[in-house]
């Protein structure tokens, strides 16, 4: 099921969730144990957060014997590039430089 | 704020902000090609509905810089449309799109909305390529979910 771009901005707009993500680019595989480690939650929130990001498909799980190890799927972020490096990102900068002739416009 | 609406078969891009100025000066840097160019991009665009223009930017790879427009919607002050549509070789299959802003006296200044709908899912496609790069996204989403739910 592919993520629409409000499951995958909503899975990343909280803090943690987002700084897991960034380990698992950053890092490559990982148990949630060592996700654990580092994260400053609990091994049962991290479970928690990494099933969102899994929903969003931002993230998949491999079974190796007991432990599951996740890893990043960047290409999920798929859905997100369109729309806001190209657009979202674009406006939003172009509204920055607006506001900034209006303050040097006369009145 | 950056607001991702569902439409039944095309999506729109809203961006929305309260700046202290009047509707009067706003539109002004709406309207004025000199002013336009400053804050957005080179352009030959007159306040004339039906008046044919183009926006011009740096070409990049996957997009030769150019914006076909056409002017839809003069209201001084209040409201503007354009329509924002791919240029030459991916005139055929590129974007199609239009833009439109609304602008509404607010406390001391005035609530700028800019909209930009009907785009298509593969428009999503389109833009997706390696030039993109993830990393580079990833960075951004701070700013971006910011300003989200």
């Amino acid at each position: 099921m592919p993520a629409t771009p409000n499951a995958v901005l909503s899975s990343l707009a909280d803090p943690t969730r987002r700084a897991i993500f960034e380990r698992l680019c950053r890092d490559g595989e990982l148990t949630v144990r060592a996700l654990t480690d580092r994260a400053g939650v609990s091994q049962p929130a991290v479970s928690k957060h990494l099933r969102v990001l899994k929903l969003a498909s931002l993230v998949r799980g491999r079974r190796e014997g007991r432990e599951t190890r996740y890893s990043a799927r960047p290409q999920g972020l798929a859905p997100l590039i369109d729309w806001m490096a190209r657009y979202g990102a674009f406006w939003r900068d172009r509204f920055d430089r607006l506001e900034t002739l209006l303050r040097r416009m006369d009145q | 704020m950056t607001k991702f609406a569902d439409a039944t078969a095309t999506r729109s891009i809203v961006v929305e902000r309260v700046m202290h100025h009047t509707p009067e000066k706003v539109w002004r840097a709406l309207t004025q090609g000199p002013l336009i160019e400053e804050w957005l991009m080179k352009n030959d665009f007159r306040p004339v509905v039906g008046h044919k223009f183009n926006f011009r930017a740096e070409p990049m790879p996957q997009w030769n810089g150019v914006v076909d427009c056409e002017v839809l919607i003069v209201e001084p002050n209040k409201r503007l449309s354009y329509s924002w549509n791919a240029s030459g070789d991916e005139a055929a299959n590129g974007l199609k799109t239009i833009v439109t802003w609304t602008l509404t006296p607010a406390d001391g200044g005035t609530h700028i909305r800019m909209e930009q709908s009907g785009f298509r899912p593969e428009d999503e496609r389109f833009f997706q390529g390696a030039n993109y790069g993830w990393q580079k996204m990833v960075a951004g989403l701070e700013r971006v979910t910011a300003g989200l739910e």
